[in-house]
């Protein structure tokens, strides 16, 4: 598969709420999630960074996050990965959706990143 | 010639000062302690400029810390920063956990050929500021590791010069972090972040018994 999108909140209703709603513009993409702590709280942790980059399918993957330390813990993952990772400083939703869209028909990765370009907020 | 071979590794002043083992093992041991106690100290500064969390994410954080080294006895430096950090990234939870993981998971890595306590403490410093791409005057840790740093490379370290760092935080406009969202609203506040960190070199100054 060519593509994968991860998607990380400090939420565990973000991130799988995040997945629902972008599988529907994308149902072929390989989409997974990491959310909240490793109890499933409010929080980021690494090991669910993790394990959501080893399940997925994609080639290339997509990380998109939310607040301060998503970031913090997707960068640390990034440091240790020999994966292809590009990371987003967009708006979660908006993001994420634009980039499953695009994704979904195999756009190149130019052509993504050009529409997010405009979704960059943080 | 004698100043080209001094330009990396000297400065005028500087007293280099080896950390050994067992007092860096003592100095992680102090600070979960510090953690433990301060729970409700942490989590009331932030609760003023944050998410009310970070007494409980330290609390979590230094628990893991302190079976991590329970359950293996570092063999040198290295180790021991190692286990801190790994156990801080992965159990702390909040903003903390990947800046002080960062910040030991780089000296860990410098320990192996460095045991210079101004120089170890500069590169977590260092590692702070690359994680949350940010700098002193922010408003974070990174305003009283940085302090410290410099403190360290000049001399032994007290618990004035921390406090000090620790007391500049106050007067601070937060432009990283949670608490930027408030802005000037911020001032007034000591920062959570740097609060924990003056335990940890608090502790440092006690496991040196430079108190």
């Amino acid at each position: 598969m060519k593509y994968g999108i991860v998607i990380v909140s400090h939420s565990p209703k973000i991130a799988e709420g995040v997945k629902d709603l972008i599988s529907q513009a994308a149902p072929s993409l390989s989409i997974t999630y990491a959310g909240g702590t490793d109890e499933g709280k409010i929080g980021s942790s690494l090991e669910n960074i993790q394990k959501a980059f080893d399940d997925n399918q994609g080639q290339t993957i997509l990380a998109f996050y939310d607040l301060g330390s998503s970031k913090m813990n997707l960068e640390m993952f990034l440091e240790m990965t020999d994966k292809d990772v590009h990371k987003y400083d967009v708006a979660l939703v908006e993001g994420a959706y634009t980039a499953a869209t695009l994704a979904e028909i195999d756009s190149p990765l130019t052509t993504i990143e050009d529409s997010l370009k405009k979704l960059k907020i943080k | 010639m004698a100043e080209r071979a001094c330009k990396n590794d000297c400065m005028v002043g500087e007293k280099k000062m080896k950390l050994e083992l067992t007092n860096a093992e003592q100095w992680i041991k102090l600070f979960t302690s510090k953690l433990d106690e301060n729970v409700s100290t942490l989590n009331e500064l932030d609760t003023a400029i944050g998410d009310g969390d970070h007494g409980t994410n330290m609390e979590r954080g230094a628990k893991a810390v302190k079976e991590a080294l329970d359950k293996q006895t570092p063999a040198d430096l290295s180790a021991l920063f190692k286990t801190t950090a790994f156990a801080m990234i992965q159990k702390v939870g909040g903003a903390s956990g990947p800046l002080y993981g960062t910040a030991f998971l780089d000296m860990s890595k410098a320990a192996k050929d460095e045991a210079d306590l101004a120089k170890l403490v500069q590169v977590g410093a260092d590692g702070i500021k690359r994680r949350g791409q940010s700098d002193v005057k922010m408003k974070t840790m990174i305003d009283v590791w940085q302090p410290v740093a410099d403190d360290l490379s000049a001399g032994p370290l007290t618990a004035d010069q921390v406090d000090q760092a620790l007391q500049s935080t106050k007067g601070m406009v937060a432009t990283k972090g949670r608490a930027s969202y408030l802005e000037e609203k911020s001032v007034g506040h000591l920062d959570p972040g740097s609060q924990s960190s003056a335990y940890l070199f608090d502790s440092l100054i006690e496991a040196l018994g430079e108190k």
